[in-house]
């Protein structure tokens, strides 16, 4: 029974540390971000991997959410008569929920597992630990630049992603359903304003820092070899997902408050 | 210089190493040699305080690694060249910019002067061919001697080897261990060479110490391992299957 309670004990003081230590790499890596000097070669390397090599599947799942938005509320709301609102529907589940967290989704399973990947190996084969014993701070050299990359990429990603879902609803509301093309757009235009753009930017950029943080610290804490590494990797898809989605929720009830 | 005091580390429930006890005189090379996972990387690795010992004290030049601040272990880790068993090269740059790496990113120097010195190094250790080769590209005994280049072109006071030139053909470790030598009397260097190139290494090591079962326990001068070693380091050198040292 005591055995049992100091079992649970040992576990819960576990947990809590790693969860401090899960917090002290973000708040290390934000405070590097913050003290020059930036390796900037190597934040445009990541910006040319993360954000320019994620367009092909950014602009394919788009495209098939805007045209799956468009054909569900057309005729959901040609049930109630009022398909002309087809316009706003989609550009505003597009820009306050489903842009934002789709892009953070498909970014984490591209960019953070291959992040993760990458680092855990640099683990495994002490070319962290030969950064760190060159007197160079391996968070500057290999956590900061996919930050800011991510930070960087992900509004980007995230507002590719709406104009190509908003065109993709356009195709099917307009081309499929026959709906009047100033309709589709003139309504989108009376209700969307620009504070939804910014919501979404920020959202995406938010997204963008929470990837960065939990595929970065899952490589860096890596072990135990290849088995580690692919632990490593599920795991950050895995936590970065659900995180994705727990912070979309708690960001939403914060701005609609 | 270096000098270790009953060093405990324990791995779940494996003690690694039990009361390590090594000295290392400036000026002296010392052969680290014994059976594989008798923990000497782990030892290697406490020097530049990659891992926190359970209890004991490493020393250099006095000062207590692991008590160090930040600044002081900073400067310590400058003065070591640490090469690690399996070379640690960064995998995304080429063998030119992992051994330019350090240079670029420590000193001041111009690209033209990191040229001059890289391709020096690089001549030293045989791989002026391969300096545009990434390291998933190179064969073993290549990986190490880029490795070795990365770690000398810094010109370290100290160095920490492990297995500098385990897998390499006999030619290439006889330059290897010529290097060193002539580099240890050139610039009086002091260091630890984990080997297995057992009769090789004599040649150029003051002191040979065995770590057996987590601790140290022989140290022999190259001359007295000649003439009248003890048992366990006798039966380790000459690879016999009888003697005071069991496989299990
Ligand atoms: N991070 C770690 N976690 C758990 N066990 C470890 C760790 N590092 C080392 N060990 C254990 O310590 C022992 C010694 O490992 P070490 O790598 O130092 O051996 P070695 O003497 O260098 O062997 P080799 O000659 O094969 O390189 C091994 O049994 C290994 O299992
Ligand atoms: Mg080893």
């Amino acid at each position: 029974m005591i055995a049992r309670f100091s079992q649970l004990g040992r576990w819960f003081i576990g947990q809590l540390s790693s969860l401090g230590e899960c917090t002290f790499f973000l708040v290390e890596s934000v405070a590097v971000c913050f003290a020059p000097p930036i390796k900037w070669n190597r934040v445009i390397k990541q910006i040319w991997f993360i954000g320019w090599k994620s367009m092909p599947v950014i602009c394919l799942t788009g495209a098939f959410t805007g045209m799956v938005l468009a054909l569900q509320g057309y005729h959901s709301l040609r049930q109630l008569g009022s398909e002309a609102f087809l316009g706003p529907l989609v550009a505003l589940s597009l820009l306050r929920e489903l842009g934002p967290v789709l892009a953070a989704l498909m970014v984490t399973g591209r960019a953070g597992s291959s992040i993760t990947a990458q680092l855990g190996i640099m683990r495994i084969n002490d070319q962290i630990d030969a950064l760190e014993l060159m007197g160079l701070n391996p968070v500057r050299y290999l956590v900061v630049p996919n930050l800011i990359a991510l930070v960087v990429a992900m509004p980007l990603l995230s507002a590719v992603f709406n104009v190509v879902a908003i065109f993709g609803g356009y195709l099917l509301g307009v081309r499929v359903q026959g709906l009047n093309a100033g309709v589709y757009f003139g309504e989108m235009h009376n209700y969307v304003v620009f504070q939804d753009v910014l919501n979404s930017t920020y959202k995406a950029a938010c997204f963008g820092l929470l990837i960065a943080w939990v595929c970065c610290y899952k490589g860096f804490k890596s072990r135990f070899g290849a088995e580690g590494v692919s632990t490593a990797t599920t795991q950050a898809v895995v936590n970065a997902s659900v995180l994705i989605l727990v912070l979309d929720y708690l960001l939403s009830a914060l701005i609609i408050k | 210089m270096i000098s270790i005091q009953n060093l405990y580390k324990t791995y779940g429930k494996q003690e690694v190493l039990s009361g390590v006890n090594l000295e290392v005189k400036a000026g002296e090379f010392v052969a680290l040699v014994g059976l594989s996972g008798s923990g000497k990387s782990l030892l290697l690795r406490h020097i530049v305080r990659l891992v926190k010992p359970d209890s004991g004290t490493v020393l250099v030049d006095g000062r207590d690694v692991n008590q160090m601040p930040h600044k002081e272990l900073e400067a310590l880790r400058s003065r070591v060249g640490y090469v690690f068993q399996n070379g640690a090269l960064f995998d995304s740059e080429t063998v030119y910019d992992n051994v330019a790496f350090p240079l670029r990113e420590k000193t001041r120097m111009s690209e033209t002067e990191i040229r001059k010195r890289v391709m020096t190094e690089l001549d030293l250790v045989g791989l002026t061919e391969a300096v545009d080769k990434f390291p998933a590209q190179l064969s073993g005994g290549m990986l190490k001697r880029a490795a070795l280049a990365r770690t000398l072109v810094r010109a370290p006071e100290i160095i920490l080897f492990d297995e500098p030139t385990t897998g390499l053909d006999p030619m290439v470790v006889n330059s290897i261990l010529n290097l060193f030598d002539s580099a240890h009397r050139r610039l009086n260097l002091t260091g630890i060479l984990v080997s297995h190139e057992i009769p090789e290494i004599f040649g150029i090591v003051q002191k040979v110490a065995m770590l057996h079962e987590g601790k140290i326990v022989a140290e022999e001068t190259p001359e007295t391992l000649r003439t009248s070693p003890a048992p366990i380091i006798d039966q380790f050198v000459n690879g016999n299957i009888e003697g005071p040292i069991r496989l299990r």
